[in-house]
């Protein structure tokens, strides 16, 4: 059977005078990893709970795997993996342990269970520490454990919810590595995050997120070219050579530097990155002029915002706010209100 | 956007366990397989249940020696035959206090939602969790008959009436699981769950437990007659064969009808609340 993996229509969420989502559109082919990029409370979470069944919607309506969420929540949950923003395990209970009770209520039979999580815990890389309690793991090993739950039927869409908040840069790394092949599989993933380097390195689709609605929708290319690509920025030692150094990234920039005076801090957005780079250093440096810091910098979802909105991103504290809802990702999470 | 862009739905050939025979199947295996995690939890972390009875058993050693020379039994009575059961029934009824920690530490770290998004019974979630803090409650009540036996407590009754009586306490422990998995979804956090012993505290000991209402002043001891924990406590007594300080007012001469009819209430008000609060978490 072929059919999108997932469509939603005109999606409405409000918590009281609250408009978590409001009018939302998504359309994700099958097989693709799709990003919701977006700071806190621009409704991403909230999305990604009504598809996967787990808050019912407003208005609008919401396909996935062909299946509708509200009429059909069982036929739904038996596609779907979901992992939410906290590894969602027992602590007590041994990695093994973990993934054969989810197995069991995945209503494999108990043999079956038992060859599926040790299956996983090859996959994820965590047969030596399948017998520790998940107590004694690091992040990143709780995280492989969460995907691992998630991906017991191997379902045909995974919803990974800012998969790697919190974790330290190598525990990305290995979250990033387990997703890479969890696609490889032909799974469809739904992904949200607030990183843009996040999403350029697993979407190969990218949806932006303001307010509870769609504002673009694009490839990971097209939204950096839209905004100017990557950014070459020098940092000066003295603020009376920041006119040189304007001159000098100017040549090399597709768009006009931008300057900072206080911190002394010329940026522009480059082409190439590699020959901007060598061309602005080799330049100030023969003219001797004292430079603090040189480097090349990613567009951050800052600026996409920025671009894409004409405002900065705002800091709102409660996505959605409903029973089970995370104000913020650092905080331990209220229950219910 | 067009409907003609909305993909069919597929025939339900896969969807074989839709049955209501099927259903109900799973709500139990499902229910099954919670229970089995939380014994699980008892095999890994065996000293948790001496943690948990540490209270109760310092209560024995605190009342039975330090204070009970002072206390005594309306009626007569040896003071820790009077207590033990007491002791029983305290335990039972702070018990709630594990079911909410339990339940707010599931929510807190996203398994509530890990379970919700599975094909799963949603039902075995709450009866999966009450199942297992019952043979948590047959394990406490298990050490605690052994500490009582070492102190010199026990039952008059024969295998039976002894049985009924430890049954009784369990029905209570039963009934109270719903208040914690209510209370459970309802506080916050872990912190605020172990403020709840502001609740279980007073719950447990204006009853019966430690001293005879009789005892208290009028008010006090009205309050602690119609506490459920002392129907239970009293009936047990009864059927033990301790003393059971019986007054003559018409709670303490039906603790036996109560110990059944308290659990009945509590069961109906705090079941539904708690699933309510379940339903509640998809708004």
């Amino acid at each position: 059977m072929t059919h999108t993996a997932i469509v939603a229509e005109q999606l409405h969420k409000h918590y009281k005078e609250k408009r978590a989502l409001d009018g939302f559109d998504l359309t994700v082919p099958q097989g693709m990893v799709y990003g919701l990029l977006g700071p806190n409370g621009a409704g991403k979470t909230t999305a990604v709970r009504i598809l996967a069944t787990l808050v019912r919607l407003d208005a609008g309506r919401a396909l996935v795997a062909g299946y509708d969420v509200v009429e059909q929540p069982r036929q739904v949950r038996r596609s779907i993996g979901f992992t939410g923003q906290f590894a969602a395990l027992d602590e007590v209970l041994t990695g093994r342990q973990n993934l054969r009770m989810f197995g069991r209520l995945f209503h494999l039979t108990p043999k079956q269970a038992a060859r599926r999580a040790d299956e996983l815990l090859e996959r994820f890389d965590l047969v030596e520490a399948a017998g520790k309690g998940v107590r004694e793991y690091s992040g990143g090993m709780r995280r492989r454990l969460d995907l691992a739950s998630s991906m017991i039927l191997s379902p045909q869409i995974l919803f990974l919810d800012e998969p790697t908040t919190g974790l330290d840069p190598r525990g990305r790394n290995e979250v990033w590595e387990s997703v890479r092949s969890l696609v490889a599989g032909g799974t469809t993933v739904l992904l949200t995050t607030q990183y843009l380097d996040e999403a350029d390195q697993l979407a190969e689709r990218i949806a932006v997120i303001d307010h509870g609605r769609v504002i673009a929708d694009d490839t990971p290319d097209a939204l950096k070219t839209l905004i100017g690509g990557d950014r070459i920025e020098v940092v000066m030692k003295d603020a009376a050579d920041v006119p040189v150094a304007v001159k000098v990234v100017a040549r090399v920039a597709t768009a006009e530097p931008e300057v900072d005076d206080t911190s002394r801090r010329v940026h522009a957005p480059v082409a190439d990155r590699v020959a901007a780079l060598t061309d602005v250093a080799r330049t100030l440096q023969d003219d001797g002029i004292g430079v603090e810091d040189i480097g090349l910098r990613r567009p951050t979802l800052d600026e996409v915002f920025l671009r894409l909105t004409g405002h900065r991103v705002e800091e709102q504290p409660d996505e959605a706010g409903g029973a089970g809802e995370i104000s913020s990702p650092d905080t331990s999470r209220g229950a219910t209100r | 956007m067009s409907t003609s862009t909305m993909p069919s739905r597929p025939a339900p050939a896969e969807l074989v366990d839709d049955g209501p025979g099927q259903r109900l199947y799973w709500a139990f295996a499902d229910g099954w397989t919670i229970v089995r995690r939380g014994l699980t939890h008892y095999v890994r972390q065996p000293t948790n249940i001496l943690w948990q009875l540490g209270f109760p058993i310092v209560s024995v050693l605190l009342f039975g020696y330090v204070f009970g020379s002072a206390m005594s039994v309306p009626g007569g009575g040896d003071y820790r035959e009077f207590l033990m059961p007491g002791l029983f029934g305290m335990t039972m009824a702070m018990g709630f206090m594990n079911t909410a920690y339990a339940v707010v530490l599931d929510t807190t770290k996203g398994v509530t939602d890990r379970f919700r998004s599975m094909p799963m019974a949603p039902s075995a979630v709450v009866t999966g969790r009450g199942g297992g803090d019952l043979v948590g409650a047959v394990v406490d009540l298990f050490v605690l008959a052994m500490t009582a036996l070492v102190v010199g407590w026990r039952s008059q009754a024969g295998i039976l009436g002894t049985l009924a009586a430890f049954a009784l306490f369990l029905f209570l422990r039963f009934a109270l699981t719903w208040v914690g998995v209510w209370l459970g979804m309802l506080v916050p956090n872990e912190e605020a769950a172990g403020s709840l012993f502001a609740v279980a505290f007073p719950f447990a000991m204006i009853s019966s437990v430690f001293v005879a209402p009789a005892l208290m002043p009028s008010w006090l001891g009205t309050i602690a007659l119609w506490n459920p924990v002392s129907s239970t406590v009293t009936a047990a007594r009864e059927l033990f064969g301790n003393p059971a300080a019986l007054g003559d007012t018409w709670i303490e001469q039906n603790a036996l009808l109560m110990s059944l009819v308290w659990p009945v209430i509590i069961t109906a008000i705090f079941l539904p609340l708690a699933i309510r609060r379940f339903q509640r978490l998809s708004r």
